[in-house]
């Protein structure tokens, strides 16, 4: 990042020896970093950006912009850098962007555009986000067991929608109101719906000949929904707006990522105790109030109160190995300064290029060459002018497979946040 | 509050619940010392503000702070009354937040805010509060109604709440409940875009659905369809269905007072008692004001003025079936001479229903009326014989001998749109995608009889009665704990395929051959072993004069009293429970033979249907005392009065009473004095 140069060089940091150094302030480096402050250990917990959160970040509207536009960095090791002590080799970092490509396109009038820069300071922008949790999430647990969410404000996400071909934009049926009040199911339909969410309740219930069978709780989701008879629309609510299935289940088989009945289940399970856990927050998610980018400070906080030491602008260059074991010791900043500690946590977004020096008996090392890219997420940020639905502010959207088009692999899924809150 | 279960009691709790006691008791003392000295002093009031504020159910004190407002408004300004009467609602809701089911603080609120000393903003506010804690509480329901008419809130805009509240949890009946009192309202009075009934009952008919279809294990939606169902159904004007003597009918007068005639047919009946003719109509539903200016009777015969009455077990001024009596014998009436009838009925107002419907088409009935033989004086021993109810005294009747129907057929519901049979069509067709379930067969067998009712007479043939009995009788089996109440609808669908023609009638009408006459018969009405636990269709069976209901499960004979020609009738193998259950004999002023050997009567302790029969404890009893205790005599007299107030107006000559828990011998002795007609007794000459 070209702007670290401007900022004025930190003092050097003291001390030098640390348990666990972490670099990158996302969610799951957060996440540990209050756990490991929590019960004790000497933390510093680093981040090359101006921010925290790593690219869970949220940032302002410029922000954005710029951070998205700066060029992939490859931070090479300086010719300068010291070598002077001799136990320790130094095996160079490399980061890469977490995205491939950024594309922007700007409003269509000067108005608009106006408007927008006024406004700009208003609201925060998910960097690759957004993520609304479920009330019942394990995550909303933590938050509360760890004590990070007192630093946190919620707001609920007030309807669901899912979109299909014939009608639009629908609310999802999720609840027995839900589907009471629904005007595009047909009778037979809120039947068929009510009576499997009957039947996911008796299964969850526990009465042993209720149960849903062993067998079909190992078959596929999408057969077992088949198998009850349910209609094509049932099956897409179910999968793609309730179980939030990423990938088409129907296409003849060829889907790699098929669910199954018994993890269908735990998903409507979790979607049904989220529907109504907090009674000002009607649906099933809830978003943090500032953004996405509030859960890893969050945490982060949580981590500084216990002791962890932070500091934000400070890109580590490369790993310190010992030359002897050909293990982990320490860091060197950008800085030139060199830290020590027992573990190291790395942002995924760091690798090393794969070098004989390393020793081969250093397993996790060489884990760390590898850059094993399982597949890209398209994500789309529109600031737009009106609700996507009228009277809604905070709603989140779900186009199933081959709803667009038809070979639409995967659900698009969307979430619009209001921006009367989102300062 | 719905389906909390109740936790048992803990000891230490049991030491802070008599603390809590003893409190209460210190305070109730203190409150009825000052209101017996009549103390409305500030202290006074404060500590019954503080009973009521524990115990809200404390009614005295309720009634005591009423005095206290009116002793303390006479003595004061009008400033000084605003704040008195807002006091009072203070009260009220701490009361209420201890307990808000408590009639009496609900009903002080409604007395309070009915002086109109108070604002009424705060009573929404308060409703909303109270309604959120139980959705579903009737007290609350009330009260909205009480504050909403004061508050002059449209009834359309109270039907968008229960919208709202239906939309949050459609398992509300409460909610739909005020939604069918408030369009019972706008209906009546026609408001805008409710003129058409049919349509706002199309949109009710949709709305209902999502709920009964979304969990029709939930009752409260199936509650509301019923009631949709009834509207479209029901005709809200009351009619007349049938009549005794029918139109067009000929009546013979036989003067020698014995039973015999060949009266088979509701046109030509043969009556034995000439000194008096009933006359008895049958409406739809339960009327009001039938008297000689709304019906009017036109006879060269007539003299006076009729007085009609109605016939109802419990005194009441409204009945489905009235009656007159002509009385021939002061009229001198000439041997064979045909005397004409005309009886014009709601041709001037003032029949009406009990919601306030006028009667709907004006309708006339004319029959005429022949004397046979003249009327002589029994001859004293002559009526000592048995009447017998055995197979062999019966003979099959093969063919009528006249071709006029036995059954009027004028009980057709006229101006049903043919919206409402689709409409009931379309329901029927809706119900059989949705799985099976209980209220679903209720609510398809009740959908059927509708639309057999609304089905054109010329269609009565295609009707769906087999499939229906046959809905009940699934009901039995599946839901054995309202199998009274499926019996009860299966035996009256039952009679009414039974009795709705001649051809299904005449299997069950036999010839009564009287031992001794064997050139003389009657007719009798053999319903026997029908498995029958009700009675029902009296409007196609005023005719008749001997019924044998024997071998049924009859608990009750409800309506019974609309059969007034009835003069022999047989009860017997019944599961008759009380003397209260045979509260209708005592309006059949001709019933002379009464079976009710081998039931029930004496067999249980406590009558668990009292509630619903009069006693000789209530209030609209005329109960004669008198002679009860004259009669009594020695033995305990209160185990009889419901024998004697069943019995005491009858004039029986036989009657058969054996077979119950009750008859011993101290009953038999008793029952002969109070029948003085009596001539035998459980097939014993007296």
């Amino acid at each position: 990042m070209t702007e670290t140069l401007e900022y004025s060089p930190y003092p050097p940091i003291d001390p030098i020896n640390f348990d666990l150094i972490i670099v990158g302030t996302g969610l799951s480096e957060s996440i540990i970093s209050a756990a490991a402050s929590a019960v004790g250990k000497t933390i510093l917990h680093l981040d090359p950006n101006p921010f925290y959160g790593s690219h869970f970040a949220s940032l302002s509207f410029e922000d954005l912009i710029s951070h998205l536009n700066s060029p992939p960095k490859y931070i090479t090791a300086t010719a300068t850098a010291t070598t002077d002590n001799s136990d320790y080799t130094t095996v160079n970092l490399i980061q890469q962007t977490i995205f491939s490509d950024a594309e922007f396109n700007s409003c269509n009038s000067i108005e608009e555009s106006q408007f927008l820069r006024e406004n700009s300071r208003k609201f925060n922008l998910d960097l690759a986000g957004p993520r609304a949790l479920f009330s019942a999430d394990k995550t909303i647990d933590l938050l509360l067991k760890s004590g990070a969410a007192q630093y946190l404000e919620f707001k609920g996400i007030d309807a669901s929608l899912v979109y299909n071909t014939n009608e639009g934009l629908v609310n999802v049926p999720d609840s027995r109101g839900a589907i009471f009040r629904d005007k595009n199911l047909s009778l037979k339909e809120k039947n068929q719906l009510m009576k499997f969410f009957k039947l996911v309740q008796q299964h969850l219930g526990g009465n042993e000949d209720e149960k849903i069978s062993e067998e079909d709780m190992e078959s596929s989701f999408v057969s077992y929904l088949e198998k009850l008879g349910l209609p094509s629309k049932i099956k897409a609510i179910l999968l793609y707006a309730i179980a939030m299935v990423d990938f088409d289940q129907e296409n003849g088989g060829v889907c790699k990522d098929l669910l199954k009945t018994k993890d269908g289940i735990d998903r409507l399970a979790q979607y049904s105790s989220s529907v109504g856990r907090y009674p000002n927050a009607p649906g099933a998610l809830l978003y943090p109030i500032y953004g996405e980018g509030e859960l890893p400070q969050a945490f982060c906080r949580r981590a500084a109160v216990k002791g962890c030491i932070y500091v934000l602008r400070m890109p580590v260059i490369s790993l310190l190995i010992d030359k002897v074991t050909g293990s982990y010791k320490g860091v060197r900043l950008s800085s030139g300064q060199d830290l020590y500690s027992h573990e190291l946590i790395l942002d995924p977004s760091f690798t090393i290029p794969s070098t004989p020096s390393l020793s081969p008996k250093d397993f996790s090392l060489q884990m760390l060459s590898h850059v094993d890219i399982k597949g890209m997420v398209a994500r789309g940020i529109c600031i737009t002018r009106s609700s996507i639905k009228p009277d809604v502010s905070n709603c989140s959207v779900v186009y199933p497979p081959r709803s667009l088009y038809p070979d639409q692999v995967t659900s698009v899924r969307a979430l619009q946040i209001g921006i009367e809150s989102c300062c | 509050m719905h389906g909390r279960p109740r936790k048992p009691l803990k000891e230490e709790d049991e030491s802070v619940l008599s603390a809590k006691a003893e409190k209460l008791h210190s305070l109730q003392s203190q409150f009825l010392a000052n209101h017996q000295n009549r103390i409305y002093t500030k202290e006074a009031l404060d500590l019954s503000a503080k009973l009521l504020e524990i115990n809200p159910e404390c009614y005295t004190a309720w009634n005591y702070r009423k005095l206290a407002v009116q002793h303390n408004l006479s003595e004061s300004n009008s400033d000084s009354d605003a704040s008195l009467f807002d006091q009072e609602l203070k009260v009220v809701e701490n009361a209420l937040k201890k307990n808000f089911k408590s009639y009496g603080a609900w009903h002080h609120r409604k007395w309070v805010l009915s002086k109109g000393h108070s604002s009424i903003d705060n009573e929404l506010r308060l409703l909303n509060d109270f309604q959120k804690a139980d959705a579903r509480n009737f007290h609350a329901w009330n009260y909205r109604r009480f504050v909403t008419a004061l508050m002059k809130i449209s009834d359309e805009d109270e039907l968008k709440y229960t919208e709202k509240v239906i939309g949050v949890n459609f398992s509300n009946y409460s909610a739909w409940h005020n939604r069918s009192v408030l369009l019972s309202t706008l209906f009546k009075r026609k408001a805008e875009g409710f003129s058409h009934k049919e349509k706002v009952l199309q949109e009710e008919y949709k709305y209902v659905h999502s709920a009964i279809f979304t969990d029709s294990d939930d009752q409260s939606g199936w509650f509301y369809h019923l009631w949709l169902i009834d509207q479209t159904v029901k005709n809200d004007a009351p009619l007349l269905v049938s009549s005794w003597p029918s139109h067009g009918a000929n009546i013979t007068l036989n003067g020698n007072n014995s039973l015999h005639g060949s009266g088979l047919s509701l046109l030509n009946s043969t009556l034995s008692d000439t000194k008096t003719l009933p006359v008895i109509l049958c409406f739809n539903q339960a009327v009001e004001g039938v008297n000689s200016s709304t019906v009017v009777v036109k006879s060269e015969l007539l003299k006076e003025d009729l007085v009609w009455k109605p016939l109802s077990t419990n005194n009441s001024s409204t009945a489905q079936v009235w009656v007159v009596y002509l009385n021939m014998g002061n009229m001198k009436l000439q041997l064979s001479k045909t005397y004409s009838i005309e009886i014009n009925i709601g041709h001037s107002m003032g029949i009406l229903s009990s919601n306030g419907y006028h009667y709907g088409a004006p309708s006339q009935i004319t029959f005429e009326v022949c004397v046979q033989t003249a009327y002589t004086e029994p001859v004293d021993g002559q009526r000592g014989k048995l009447t017998s109810w055995k197979d062999n005294d019966f003979r099959k009747i093969d063919h009528f001998e006249e071709s006029n129907p036995a059954v009027s057929a004028d009980h057709h519901i006229p101006t049903t749109s043919n919206w409402c049979m689709e409409a009931i069509d379309e329901e029927i067709t809706n119900f059989q995608d949705l799985s099976d379930c209980k209220i679903r067969k209720l609510t398809l067998a009740r959908l059927l009889i509708a639309l057999d009712l609304l089905s054109p007479q010329h269609d009565k043939r295609k009707n769906h009665t087999e499939e229906v009995l046959k809905l009940y009788t699934e009901l039995m089996k599946l839901d054995p704990t309202h199998s009274l109440y499926y019996k009860d609808e299966h035996s009256l669908l039952l009679l009414q395929q039974i009795t709705s023609s001649r051809e299904s009638l005449i299997p069950y009408c036999h010839y009564y051959k009287d031992a001794s006459e064997t050139n003389t018969s009657y007719v009798c009405l053999r319903l026997q072993n029908l498995s029958l636990s009700r009675m029902g269709s009296f409007e196609n069976l005023l005719w008749v004069q001997m019924l044998d209901l024997s071998h049924n499960e009859l608990r009750s004979i409800e309506g019974l009293e609309a059969m007034q020609l009835l003069s022999c009738l047989n009860l017997s193998h019944n599961k008759f429970g009380s003397f209260t259950a045979l509260g209708p004999l005592r309006l059949l002023k001709s019933l002379k033979v009464l079976n009710i050997s081998c039931n029930e009567l004496g067999s249980h302790s406590i009558d668990t249907r009292r509630y619903l029969c009069s006693s000789p404890l209530a209030h609209s009893e005329v109960f004669a005392w008198d002679r009860f205790e004259i009669l009594c005599g020695s033995y305990s007299a209160t185990k009889f009065w419901e024998a004697f107030l069943i019995f005491e107006s009858l004039n029986l000559t036989d009657l058969n009473i054996a077979g119950n828990a009750v008859a011993d011998e101290n009953f038999a002795s008793f029952i002969v004095k109070v029948l003085p007609t009596l001539k035998l007794l459980n097939d014993e000459e007296l």
